[in-house]
C-alpha cells in the first residue's frame, strides 16, 4: 500500500518560490491501477517522482508498505528502489546498450551475475513480445517498442510499484491502447501496483481502477473512476470529463428551462430516450450539449437538455425522465 | 624566396635529411603525441567526471570550495600560452625527468598543458548525456559510482572519441612547438632548418608531414566515432 500523507513539495525558483503540491493526500490499494490526471503544470510529475523521492518532498510523508521513504538512508533508499520500477514518456533507454544489456542494467546494478542477468532479460523480452528484438540498439526500434523494453527493463528486479510518468503521450492511440493492454496484463498477471500518470482522459478509462484529479498542485477530487467521472463535482474534472464544455450555452435562456440529464451507470443510452419523449409525451426538447462514455460496459454522461414548451412540457419531461433507472435529473 | 627553395643544393640537402633525419623524427613525434595525450587522458578524465559529478545538480555534488579550486586551477593552466608554459614547468619537468631538455622532457609540458583540455572536453562531453537517462538509471537505485561508470561514461563514448580526437590533434601542434626547447621531432626540424638556417624546403616538407599525421588521427577518430555511435541506425 502507497500513503501519501499532507504531502507539499516547493520549488525555490529566481524571484521566489512556486509551491508545486500543496497538501496531498492519497491512498494507493496494493493491485490496484491508480491513475492521477492533471493538465500540464498541475504537479502530476513532481507528485509521481516524490514517491520514489527522486524530488524530497518538502513537507508530508510517504509510506510504501509501512516504510516512510524519506527516513530512508541513501543506501537503503537505493534498495528500496528496486521494489518501485519506472517507465518514463521519452523511454529513457540507454541508447550505447542494445535492448538485452538494457534490460540486464538494473540487475546489473542489483550485483546479478551477467549470465544470469541475461536470461532472466531474455524471459522479459519475451513478455513484452519483442525477444527478437535482443540484440537491436533502442534507435533502431519504434517508440512503441521501446516502451515495451522499458517495461521490461522496469520488471527486471520484480517491483511491487511500476510507475507510469506519461508513458503512453509521445505514442499514437494504436500503440497507447497496446502498452495500456500490457500493463493491465502485467497487473494482472503480477499483482504490481501501477500508479499511471497522464494527462489523457482515455488512458484513466481504458485501465484505472482509481483515479484522482490533480489541479494547481492539489488533489481537487479522488475516488473509483466510474464515479468520478460520471458525476465530476470539481470545476478541474469538468474540465476534463468535458473538455469541449458541456456547460456552455448555446441558445439563448430566456423563456425556456433547461435540465441536466445525467446517465449514471444506465442502459439508457442504448435507447432512444429523447426520442421516446417527444413520442410518448408529446414533449419537444432540444439538445444542447451531450457526452455520453461507456465504462464497465455501462454508460456514464451528461445531456443538457432546453424546454422551450412552457412549464407543463418541462414538468413532463421531468417524470418521464425521473422514472428511467440510472438516469438522474437536475434543473438547471 | 622560392628560386632559393628548389636549388640544387637545398634540393640535395633536403633529399638527405629527408633519408637520414625525418623517419626518426616522425617516430619522436608520433610517441611524444600518443604518449602525452594518453596521459593527459589519464589524468584530465578523471577530472572531467569529478566536473559533472560534483557540481550542485551533478550526481554526488561535492563541498562548493573543493569545485571552486578545482575549476580555478583548470581555467589557470589553461590560459597560460604554451609557449611559455613549456618554461615554467622546467622545475617539474627536473623534477620526473631528472633533465629539461631533449624529447622526453617535453612530455612534461605537453601534459600539463594537455590535461585541463582533456578535462574540460570530457566535462562537455558528460554534460551532453541526456539528463532523463541518468533520472532513470536513478529510479532503478544505481548509486553515484553506477551511474558514472555505467551510464554517464559509455553513453558519451562517441563523443569522448570524438574529443580525445581533437585533444591528440591540439597536442601534435604543440609537440611540434616543443622544438624550441630542444624537443625531437619534425617541429624541431622545421624550426632548425627553417627558421635558424633558412632552409624553407625542409620546412615545407616538415609542415606537410605533420598535416599528414593530423589527418591521419582525425581520420581514425572520425571513424572510430561514428562505429561507436549506437544512436545511428
Amino acid at each position: 500500500m502507497i500513503e501519501i500523507q499532507n504531502l507539499s513539495k516547493t520549488f525555490s525558483v529566481s524571484g521566489g518560490e512556486v509551491q508545486a503540491l500543496k497538501n496531498i493526500s492519497l491512498t494507493i490499494n496494493d493491485g490496484d491501477i491508480f491513475g492521477i490526471i492533471g493538465m500540464s503544470g498541475a504537479g502530476k510529475s513532481t507528485l509521481v517522482r516524490c514517491i520514489n523521492m527522486l524530488e524530497r518532498p518538502t513537507e508530508g510523508h510517504v509510506i510504501i508498505n509501512g516504510r516512510d521513504m524519506a527516513a530512508l538512508s541513501d543506501t537503503e533508499l537505493r534498495a528500496e528502489r528496486r521494489n518501485i520500477a519506472m517507465i518514463f514518456q521519452s523511454f529513457n533507454l540507454l541508447m550505447q546498450r542494445s535492448c538485452l544489456r538494457n534490460v540486464c542494467f538494473p540487475l546489473e546494478l542489483a550485483g546479478m551475475k551477467r549470465a544470469e542477468a541475461k536470461k532472466r532479460a531474455m524471459e522479459l523480452l519475451e513478455l513484452v513480445g519483442l525477444p527478437d528484438k535482443a540484440r537491436s540498439y533502442p534507435a533502431q526500434l519504434s517508440g512503441g517498442q521501446q516502451q515495451r523494453v522499458a517495461i521490461a527493463r522496469a520488471l527486471a528486479t520484480d517491483p511491487k510499484v511500476l510507475l507510469c510518468d506519461e508513458a503512453t503521450s509521445a505514442l499514437d492511440p494504436n500503440t497507447t491502447h497496446s502498452i495500456l493492454q500490457l500493463i493491465k496484463d502485467i497487473n494482472e498477471k503480477l499483482g504490481i501496483t501501477v500508479v499511471i500518470i497522464t494527462h489523457q482522459m482515455s488512458v484513466v478509462e481504458e485501465i484505472c481502477d482509481h483515479v484522482a484529479i490533480l489541479d494547481g498542485g492539489e488533489v481537487a477530487e479522488q475516488g473509483a473512476v466510474g464515479t468520478v467521472f460520471s458525476s465530476p463535482k470539481s470545476d478541474a474534472a469538468r474540465r476534463l470529463v468535458f473538455p469541449t464544455g458541456a456547460d456552455v450555452l448555446v441558445s439563448d435562456p430566456h423563456d425556456e428551462k433547461r435540465l441536466r440529464v445525467t446517465f449514471n451507470g444506465a442502459d439508457a443510452a442504448g435507447s432512444p430516450l429523447i426520442a421516446r419523449m417527444a413520442v410518448e409525451k408529446n414533449v419537444l426538447a432540444n439538445i444542447l450539449a451531450a457526452s455520453t462514455r461507456r465504462l464497465d460496459d455501462k454508460v456514464y454522461g451528461t445531456m443538457l437538455l432546453a424546454l422551450p414548451g412552457g412549464d407543463a412540457d418541462f414538468e413532463a419531461a421531468k417524470q418521464f425522465l425521473q422514472s428511467v433507472d440510472g438516469v438522474v435529473v437536475e434543473e438547471v | 624566396m622560392l628560386e632559393k627553395m628548389f636549388t640544387s643544393a637545398s634540393v640535395e640537402e633536403a633529399l638527405r635529411v629527408l633519408q637520414e633525419e625525418i623517419p626518426f623524427a616522425i617516430w619522436e613525434t608520433f610517441y611524444v603525441t600518443v604518449l602525452s595525450t594518453l596521459l593527459a587522458v589519464v589524468i584530465g578524465l578523471p577530472l572531467g567526471v569529478l566536473l559533472v559529478a560534483g557540481d550542485k545538480s551533478g550526481v554526488r555534488p561535492l563541498p562548493k570550495p573543493f569545485m571552486a579550486a578545482l575549476n580555478v586551477i583548470i581555467n589557470l593552466l589553461r590560459s597560460i600560452p604554451f609557449l611559455i608554459l613549456m618554461i615554467m614547468v622546467f622545475p617539474l619537468s627536473r623534477l620526473i625527468i631528472g633533465t629539461t631538455v631533449g624529447t622526453p622532457a617535453t612530455v612534461v609540458p605537453l601534459v600539463v598543458a594537455a590535461f585541463p583540455f582533456v578535462a574540460r572536453l570530457v566535462e562537455s562531453s558528460l554534460r551532453e548525456v541526456n539528463p532523463n537517462i541518468i533520472e532513470a538509471a536513478q529510479s532503478m537505485g544505481a548509486s553515484p559510482f553506477q551511474i558514472v561508470w555505467k551510464v554517464m561514461l559509455p553513453e558519451s563514448v562517441p563523443s569522448l572519441i570524438s574529443n580525445f580526437t581533437i585533444a591528440i590533434t591540439t597536442v601534435l601542434g604543440y609537440s611540434a612547438m616543443s622544438g624550441i626547447i630542444g624537443g625531437g621531432g619534425l617541429g624541431k626540424i622545421a624550426i632548425n632548418y627553417g627558421y635558424y638556417r633558412y632552409k624553407y624546403l625542409v620546412m615545407v616538407i616538415a609542415v606537410i608531414l605533420l598535416i599528414i599525421i593530423v589527418q591521419i588521427f582525425q581520420s581514425i577518430g572520425t571513424a572510430a566515432t561514428v562505429k561507436s555511435d549506437k544512436r545511428l541506425k
